[in-house]
């Protein structure tokens, strides 16, 4: 699936977007999988307070199931206006 | 309804009046407009504003259906743009128009609480000392428990 990283987790994890082969249930269990491959991973997923999903360009939570998913991103959260 | 997440500049002017032609049946029209505002001790050169291009858009389509809904509006538009900004640009607008004035100032203020925490912006301010994302405040999340 393709996984996205908006601003400081981008910079953290240093690219903006990369095709992850996973096994992963829920968005949870695939933060636990990226944590472990290098500490920017790590860096980037310390707190997942400070962080918000989306599944497949929707808003969810991280025990959202990955089945059928063509897209997650990670972000923090969002400042518009 | 119309939602645009642009880079170029827009008029407000212009986009405040067309968006008022056409509707002889409303009475009022409210805007709201976002600035790039200065830093009072650490002046900004420039704030870069990240989106997440195609969820952005459907983000800012869903609230303003939500708007549209909740209220009596006869239309609404959310403009936003992206990209690099200097202080006294604008960054957006919102309008939304009903036949009367209750339904569209609370409108305007609902799209913008849920503009701010819940489309995927992200703003960085960029100084002369330092470059930094700006944090989310606890107050806009708690604003939109309000509604």
């Amino acid at each position: 699936m393709d996984v996205l990283y908006f601003a400081w987790v981008r910079e953290r994890i240093g690219i903006p977007r990369e095709v992850v082969e996973t096994t992963a249930a829920t968005v949870a269990d695939l933060v636990a999988e990226l944590r472990v491959r290098e500490d920017r991973y790590e860096a980037a997923f310390v707190d997942l307070t400070a962080l918000r999903v989306a599944v497949d360009q929707k808003l969810t939570d991280f025990d959202a199931p990955l089945k059928g998913v063509r897209e997650v991103a990670f972000f923090p959260p969002m400042t518009g206006g | 309804m119309r939602i645009s997440v642009q880079e170029p500049a827009f008029d407000l002017g212009a986009e405040t009046a067309s968006f008022a032609a056409g509707h002889r049946d409303m009475g009022a029209i409210v805007t709201f407009t976002g600035i790039v505002r200065d830093l009072p001790d650490d002046p900004l050169q420039a704030m870069e504003i990240e989106h997440y291009p195609g969820m952005t858009e459907a983000a800012l389509r869903e609230i303003a259906q939500d708007a549209m809904t909740r209220w009596s509006l006869g239309d609404a538009l959310v403009i936003h743009r992206f990209g690099r900004l200097v202080p006294g640009e604008m960054i957006m607008m919102v309008a939304t128009a009903s036949r009367h004035r209750k339904d569209a100032f609370e409108a305007a203020e609902y799209l913008m609480d849920y503009l701010k925490s819940r489309a995927p912006f992200w703003k960085r301010e960029i100084t002369a000392k330092s470059t930094d994302w700006v944090a989310a405040r606890a107050e806009d999340e708690d604003a939109l428990k309000w509604w």
